[in-house]
């Protein structure tokens, strides 16, 4: 077997995986910590003020990030589930389950700090667009994923009830990236294009990727440390995470 | 891979197909109701509903504004750019309203045609540059003769 494969492979095995989220943990916490402080830094308080929406437009740099996280780790979740229900692998159960609360809690930043900006530029807090419609509808798909994951004594059942409800969700993705362009909307069209020009200057979208790479990471730190912590709950019969409670290492 | 993971595969896959045509469809269907605001040009051409509220989107026509001194009463013309419907409104306008930018009104129109509003919201569009570039790009249009380009909203 290629040798690349056979350590993705050896990954699925808990004990391997504990050991390798523990080795990872500092660095990916370490990377979003530095690249959240220069990013926010430089945005918050160096960025220039915007022509037209003035100061207030420094929210953008908590809520493009946000609202990027809450479709990716939507469609993570959504993978892992998948795989869940197709090969039964016990750790991409668990990373489903670890990824709902972090994507759960980007989304929310994600709908109140749009709030926070709608009303001064907008003049209201809340409108019910389709582009708000679906992103709220999207923080409920979250938390019915983490209510129906808890809601079996057995975990792995439960696990795999959610990971339908994740799959299902999944239709949603999509409806809120095009949204804007689909339907008039209230929200504006996409400010920051991977293909093409941004619409934003330079000077002000530098930061705003340095928070989203930061983001990422942190979604690893947080991802890790769940997970490992769900790992040793779920195996907590099994030798290695008994051994590794009582201190030998 | 073997028959039963090969079958939840498929399982999964139609899963997600059945789910997304439905999807597709339930939103075709209600694509009318998803739009947010109608154009000056739809309700010209009477697809706005009439005698109950609808909102109504576009720019605010350069030179329409007009605003009463003594009270809250404003008056200006919502454009696509291809037709525009005169708006009246009584309140409080948000920061960012301003001739040339986007706003959305909720309201109904009235007997002459005129759209009486009862809330007025600025739409930002996907710009954002510092004062100095907006101001440079204004000063370059100035010099090439231009006048406000048409904005899409």
């Amino acid at each position: 077997m290629n040798p690349l494969l056979r350590w993705f492979h050896s990954l699925g095995s808990p004990p391997t995986f504990y050991r390798f989220a523990t080795r990872w943990i500092p660095w990916t916490g370490f990377a979003a910590l530095v690249l959240g402080a220069i990013g926010l830094y430089f945005g918050l308080f160096r960025a220039p003020a915007d022509y037209l929406q003035g100061e207030s437009f420094r929210i953008i740099y908590l809520h493009v990030p946000s609202a990027w996280m809450s479709l990716f780790i939507y469609v993570l979740m959504a993978i892992y589930g998948a795989i869940a229900l197709i090969w039964r692998i016990k750790l991409c159960e668990i990373l489903m389950m670890a990824a709902a609360p972090i994507g759960a809690m980007f989304t929310a930043v994600t709908l109140i700090t749009g709030m926070l900006w709608g009303k001064p530029t907008w003049g209201t807090y809340w409108e019910w667009d389709a582009r708000m419609t679906s992103e709220l509808v999207l923080l409920f798909l979250y938390f019915g994923v983490l209510g129906l994951a808890n809601a079996y004594d057995d975990l792995r059942q439960g696990a795999r009830a959610a990971a339908v409800l994740a799959l299902v969700g999944v239709v949603n993705v999509p409806i809120i990236h095009f949204s804007v362009q689909w339907w008039n909307t209230l929200h504006q069209g996409e400010s920051v294009q991977i293909i093409g020009k941004s619409t934003i200057h330079a000077s002000m979208l530098w930061p705003l990727l340095l928070v989203a790479a930061a983001s990422k990471f942190y979604f690893l730190f947080a991802l890790l440390q769940r997970a490992r912590t769900l790992l040793l709950e779920q195996e907590r019969g099994k030798s290695w995470a008994r051994e590794l409670a009582l201190g030998a290492r | 891979m073997n028959p039963l993971r090969k079958r939840r595969l498929v399982l999964v896959g139609l899963l997600l197909l059945g789910i997304g045509s439905a999807t597709a469809l339930a939103l075709t269907a209600l694509s009318d109701n998803v739009n947010h605001f109608y154009s000056p040009s739809a309700v010209l051409a009477g697809e706005a509903p009439t005698a109950r509220n609808f909102r109504l989107g576009g720019v605010v026509l350069e030179g329409s504004s007009k605003r009463d001194g003594s009270s809250l009463l404003a008056s200006f013309a919502v454009t696509d750019r291809f037709k525009e419907v005169k708006v009246h409104y009584e309140g409080i306008l948000p920061d960012l309203f301003k001739e040339g930018q986007s706003v959305i009104a909720t309201g109904q129109l009235d007997q002459n045609g005129v759209f009486v509003a009862h809330e007025v919201l600025a739409k930002h569009d996907e710009n954002y540059m510092p004062a100095e570039v907006a101001d440079a790009i204004a000063k370059g249009k100035a010099q090439a003769g231009q006048t406000a380009e048409p904005k899409s909203y």
